[in-house]
């Protein structure tokens, strides 16, 4: 008992302070928002050749990344030989609307709250079922870090909880196999309505690395219908707790 | 002796296709039961397509030889399975069936290993429509779970046969993580290539990325640097800190011992940053690539890290000798899930589990290859084959992996990280290669057509050879203790259903 007791000391309390105190640190090396340049020369097209997943496009001699397919690997930056693309330590990504994933020369950061509806209903309380359904368990693993002591979000009311009856939404992650789409769609309908769905991580919004494959439906918005996205492979932590209280309403301070 | 001479190769070396020996059924058979006598593992099997027929290569890596050992047979629609006599080839048969058809006779039960569409007719059966084992009579009971678990885990679908509160038999059904990663590897590599290695799973990506480049550059003849050797074996076994950390917490959790499980989901977080300090990545993407890695680790960098280091390992001696010396944890711990070495031998465990129960398999020090080649990593080894041992070896192997972070964090970066350009691949070779994933033996065999592109590409995660160890340590337990059991596994259903 006493050594239980001993150890309490000796590993005090760490749950961050964000978002009233400062961000937690993210690495150096981190890749966040993209951020573009341009416009490029007119024959250019190295970055869009490179790109694993097709996440970049051009129009009007500015390319456009979507960050809903990104993987954050960096390839276009090595391929773009005019340095237009950089990815910036900017954590905040996520979006309500699909098309608000696409950045392009001068997109601005959004950091206000992402819905005054969910704010309303589950502002104080929600409670997630996760479903998983065939990505790497990467997204799932730093989804899950967001219930340890550090981070906490127990403290927002939110949490996983182990029956869709008890949720009031899914967070899917994975591009959705042919093999879990039934037991994806009823996981679905055993949720009570109000409910809403993320969509956490590239697999889950477009398909990721395995989009367009047979095997996968590219994501979770072939079956279900969904509120809010989080990009990345995987979202870094704060990424996706960011994404959440935004949606929940909280006002995030700089 | 077996009757066949066969090529040995060492680890992450190549020969050319044409090298392997291709025979009969009987002599297939009998130097493959041979060398897995002899203590050999079968690391890898699987089919190709060659002319009109099938091509089954199958690779065993034996640590007597502390070489691999390939061997194949050319068969039409059926051959002799392997399975009675060497139960560690059930799996990669019903597999060759389910991807090829390709009839093992005298398999004992083609269950779908994770229903996916035939590579002949493209068709799959529907998920989880089969025959399960099943038990009657009074009192029988069954217990069906998942595919949606009530945690934030994997899918899987898993059906317990019990009686009163005892577990006959536990039946595990998957493939719904099914995403077709093995057959998009083929004709490339390509730009998607290194992703799908980097997920095969994302708690591995290290380990399966080390597996990847070392076959790329086996077959396009480069060598790595010494420092990308030493930031490889860095990240690698940062990996299996930050997994083994987690786990460990885990267990705590599933015996209701809550100090060490908090702790312990803080301090593998703050493993997974320190990978996340050389690369932007907690998970290493985008760390390694063939011919190198493609960020350097300079003296304050090693240095910070060191620093940081030293203070996870603090909290870890405060955190973890607190729950193995608990008598209420060791209770629940001891004798639950046990294994004997022998079956673990038999149904050809891996990794932490088959160490679990006393037998000296890793990869790093059998087959070493990058920078353990240099420093060498003692095994550990407990014996009693049960959820302590599991959790055990984890702790010995936590404190390894610090020792030999700390040494190569010494070391001083050259600046020389990665290889420029990365040549074509030698046409009509294959190359096998082997590595110590946190879960285990982590096997790669890569086979290039006439054009240096990928013909086959097999993967085998540590996951393929232990999800029966599983099903079978639940044997006579009480259902009750699935969960801590399971957690003692903690494996891969993406790496398995790839
Ligand atoms: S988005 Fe990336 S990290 Fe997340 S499940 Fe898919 S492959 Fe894994």
């Amino acid at each position: 008992m006493l050594r239980v007791l001993k150890a309490r000391y000796e590993q005090k309390h760490r749950t961050m302070k964000y978002p009233s105190g400062p961000l937690p640190a993210l690495p150096d090396r981190f890749a966040g928002r993209p951020e573009i340049k341009g416009p490029c020369p007119e024959d250019c097209r190295a970055c869009i050749g490179a790109c694993p997943v097709n996440a970049i496009s051009i129009n009007n001699k500015c390319i456009a990344m979507d960050m809903g397919r990104c993987l954050f690997c960096r390839v276009c930056v090595t391929a773009c030989p005019h340095g237009m693309i950089m990815f910036a330590r900017n954590h905040q990504l996520s979006a309500t609307r699909r098309q608000e994933l696409i950045v392009s020369t001068g997109s601005p950061v959004k950091t206000e709250i992402l819905s005054e509806t969910a704010r309303d209903i589950f502002g104080r309380s929600l409670k997630l079922r996760q479903v998983s359904a065939g990505g790497c368990n990467a997204c799932e693993a730093d989804s899950n870090v967001l219930g340890t002591p550090a981070w906490d979000m127990g403290r927002f009311g939110i949490q996983f909880v182990a029956s869709p009856r008890h949720a009031d939404g899914l967070l899917i992650t994975g591009p959705v196999t042919a093999n879990m789409r039934l037991a994806l769609e009823k996981t679905y309908a055993a949720v009570p309505e109000p409910r809403v769905v993320i969509a956490c991580g590239a697999c889950a919004i477009s398909g990721g690395p395995y989009i367009d494959h047979a095997e996968t439906i590219n994501g979770a918005s072939s079956v279900v219908p969904v509120d809010l996205f989080i990009p990345g492979c995987p979202p870094h932590p704060l990424t996706i707790l960011d994404g959440l209280l935004r949606f929940l309403g909280h006002e995030i301070p700089d | 002796m077996s009757f066949v001479s066969i090529p040995f190769i060492y680890n992450g070396d190549s020969i050319p296709m044409d090298a392997v020996p291709v025979v009969g059924d009987a002599a297939f058979h009998q130097t493959i039961a041979e060398l897995v006598e002899s203590g050999g593992h079968l690391s890898a099997m699987l089919a190709a397509p060659k002319d009109d027929n099938f091509l089954i290569l199958a690779v065993i890596s034996a640590p007597k030889q502390e070489q691999i050992g390939l061997i194949a047979t050319e068969v039409a629609k059926e051959y002799t399975s392997l399975t009675p006599e060497c139960p560690a080839a059930q799996g990669f048969e019903r597999e060759i069936f389910e991807q090829w058809g390709l009839k093992p006779q005298g398999h004992p039960w083609l269950k779908p290993v994770r229903f996916q569409p035939s590579r002949r007719t493209g068709k799959a059966l529907p998920i989880g429509d089969a025959d399960f084992f099943s038990m009657a009579g009074e009192d029988m009971h069954e217990v069906a779970v998942g595919p949606v678990h009530a945690g934030v885990i994997e899918p899987g679908h898993f059906r317990f046969q019990c009686h009163g509160e005892t577990v006959y038999h536990l039946e595990i059904s998957l493939g719904y993580q099914h995403r077709g990663v093995e057959r998009s590897l083929v004709g490339g590599p390509d730009k998607r290539t290194i992703h799908y290695m980097e997920t095969l799973a994302g708690d591995s990506t290290i380990g399966h990325m080390t597996a990847y480049c070392s076959a790329v550059e086996s077959l396009c003849g480069l060598h790595p640097s010494p420092t990308a050797q030493n930031i490889r074996a860095i990240a690698a076994e940062l990996e299996r800190l930050a997994n083994h950390i987690g786990d460990l917490g885990a267990l705590a959790g599933d015996v209701g011992f809550l100090p060490t499980l908090n702790y312990c989901g803080r301090i593998r977080g703050d493993a997974l940053n320190l990978t996340a300090m050389i690369c932007g990545n907690r998970f290493g993407r985008g760390l390694l690539i063939p011919g190198g890695v493609l960020f350097q680790m300079d003296a304050k960098l090693r240095r910070q890290m060191r620093d940081r280091i030293n203070i996870l390992e603090a909290d870890l001696d405060s955190a973890i000798p607190l729950m193995f010396d608990t008598p209420s944890v060791q209770a629940r711990f001891e004798g639950t899930g046990a294994l004997s070495a022998d079956i673990a031998c038999r149904i050809g465990l891996t990794g932490v589990a088959a160490r679990a129960c006393g037998l000296d398999h890793d990869v790093r020090s059998h087959f070493p290859y990058g920078a353990y080649r240099f420093d060498n990593i003692p095994i550990s080894i407990y014996e009693t084959g049960d959820c302590l041992a599991r959790a055990y070896v984890r702790w010995l192997e936590v404190k390894q992996s610090i020792e030999f972070i700390r040494r190569q964090l010494d070391l001083p970066d050259s600046g020389a990280g990665s290889h420029p350009k990365i040549n074509s691949l030698a046409p009509n070779r294959l190359a096998v290669t082997l590595s110590e994933g946190w879960r285990g033996q982590i096997c790669h065999v890569a086979a290039t057509d006439a054009q240096g592109k990928f013909a086959f590409y097999k993967v085998v995660d540590p996951s393929f050879h232990n999800w029966f160890g599983l099903a079978y340590a639940l044997r006579g337990q009480q259902i009750s203790d699935f969960p801590l059991c399971n957690k003692s596994f903690n494996l891969s259903y993406c790496g398995y259903d790839l």
